[in-house]
């Protein structure tokens, strides 16, 4: 048995690289991510998981970074938008967003993107009103949400059509 | 918005959790999904000295079927579990279209069963279906298992029959009935819901020819009426249970149930809507549960 600790020692993959770093317990991965290893990408916003600005994968899945913390990581793999962004140039969906002004801000974009990559991984051919209650737990400030609906919609229409299946 | 310090301890067996929590009950909380314990922590409304990772307890996660046609469900089951579940789809559809009502897909990704219940927020959506399916919750602690029904596990806000050095490990649910509903009214999808209600309901002998009118002798055997956002509670609307007896379920019995649940809920108000308006949408979400859940009878009857 581990012995309640006030310092943990994490061993974790972060975008495919791996991490190991002794965090303070009440450390959020947000604030490791942010602080720790310099992704600042992720973007910290209200602290209790309703803005959704903080959303990063885990394991392939949604997660708000502000809801974890980065002692309960050990031996997982956290992907944040660094990760879904290639070394030269934007993403399709990125590239999507950047055509239709899908950002004004841009403090909920990271979220965002990360959202609907979840969402086009489970569901590739999403309808409208699927596309915005996936985002619906992303705040937006500024757009009014139009030209992110319209950047996701693009994004999967430009997709090759053995991608869509 | 950052928690106060504590120290965090990661079980890898419930004898350990039950242990390390034992060490300190009251100052200790178990970490599971998370997803209410922490916006909690970070806005220092709790302050637990010690937190116990449970994440990695494989004793708290599956989803068994049961060999009386129920299911068992692991405290660790997440809510996208629940909702993506075949098997709960099966064997327990409310609870499966209770789950894709909570939160946002990043929320649900976390959440567990066990959590939710434990938690026993109000406004919560898992416990008024578990309520409304007649679940049965496991616990186990330093004096060895018990089990205790939800009837008699919610207490009141955000208290249950769970003692503070006990562990919450499964929920099992009987034998799906055939007849449900599950409605709620929430300003966005993924906020709490404003109000809500679920309901079960079983047919008696003589088929059902619902939701047409009423015919003498065609009646419901039993009906679990659960409204949630409507009390201190997730809340059994008995009088609105009574309305329906062992009668027909047609649009007019359940017209008539909606109005008594008006008179069974005891809702609060706050900035999102009036204890009135709580009261009213009751009402409203009692009928439509009820028609949804007389609609399944029907289909099931055929």
């Amino acid at each position: 048995m581990t012995a309640p600790s006030d310092r943990v020692t994490v061993r974790l993959t972060v975008n495919g690289r791996p991490v190991a770093h002794v965090v303070e317990a009440r450390r959020s991965l947000a604030d490791f991510l942010r602080e720790d290893l310099g992704l600042t990408g992720t973007h910290v916003g209200c602290e209790h998981g309703v803005c959704g600005a903080c959303t990063v994968l885990v394991d392939g899945r949604s997660a708000r970074s502000c809801l974890l913390f980065a002692a309960q990581l050990d031996g997982r793999a956290v992907t944040t938008i660094e990760g879904l962004t290639p070394a030269a140039g934007l993403s399709p969906l990125q590239e999507s967003f950047r055509v239709c002004h899908a950002m004004q801000c841009g403090f909920c974009t990271p979220g965002m993107i990360v959202t609907v990559t979840e969402l086009l991984a489970q569901e590739p051919t999403p309808s409208t009103e699927t596309i915005r209650e996936a985002i619906s737990g992303n705040l937006c400030m500024c757009t009014g949400y139009v030209n992110i609906v319209r950047a996701v919609e693009q994004a999967v229409a430009a997709r090759p059509t053995e991608a869509r299946a | 918005m950052k928690p106060a310090p504590f120290r965090y301890a990661r079980a890898d067996s419930l004898a350990e959790a039950t242990a390390l929590l034992a060490a300190a009950p009251g100052d200790t909380k178990l970490l599971a999904g998370g997803q209410s314990l922490v916006p909690m922590l970070n806005m220092r409304l709790v302050r637990p000295a010690v937190l116990v990772d449970v994440n990695g307890l494989r004793e708290l996660t599956g989803i068994t079927p049961l060999p009386d046609g129920g299911l068992r469900l692991g405290a660790l089951t997440r809510h996208a579990e629940l909702a993506a579940s075949p098997l709960v789809r099966e064997r327990a559809p409310l609870l499966a279209e209770a789950a894709r009502h909570v939160g946002h897909a990043a929320i649900r990704n976390q959440g567990t069963l066990g959590g939710s219940v434990a938690h026993a927020d109000p406004a919560a959506e898992l416990p008024a279906a578990l309520l409304a399916l007649d679940a049965r919750v496991h616990i186990t602690g330093p004096h060895g298992a018990r089990e205790v029904a939800a009837d008699a596990f919610f207490r009141g806000l955000l208290t249950t029959a769970l003692e503070p050095e006990e562990i919450l490990t499964a929920i099992e649910i009987p034998a799906p009935p055939p007849g449900w509903g599950f409605v709620e009214i929430a300003r966005r999808p993924g906020d709490f819901a404003l109000a809500g209600v679920a309901v079960v309901v079983r047919p008696g002998r003589r088929p059902l020819t619902l939701p047409s009118p009423a015919r003498g002798g065609e009646g419901i055997e039993a009906v679990r009426l659960v409204g949630f956002g409507v009390g201190d509670r997730t809340l059994r609307l008995i009088g609105a249970e009574r309305v329906l007896g062992g009668g027909p379920l047609d649009a007019e019995a359940a017209a008539r149930a909606g109005a008594a649940a008006g008179a069974d809920c005891d809702p609060p108000s706050d900035v999102h809507g009036s204890a009135e308006y709580r009261r009213h949408l009751a009402t409203v979400l009692t009928e439509r549960a009820l028609l949804q859940a007389a609609a399944r009878l029907a289909g099931h009857a055929r």
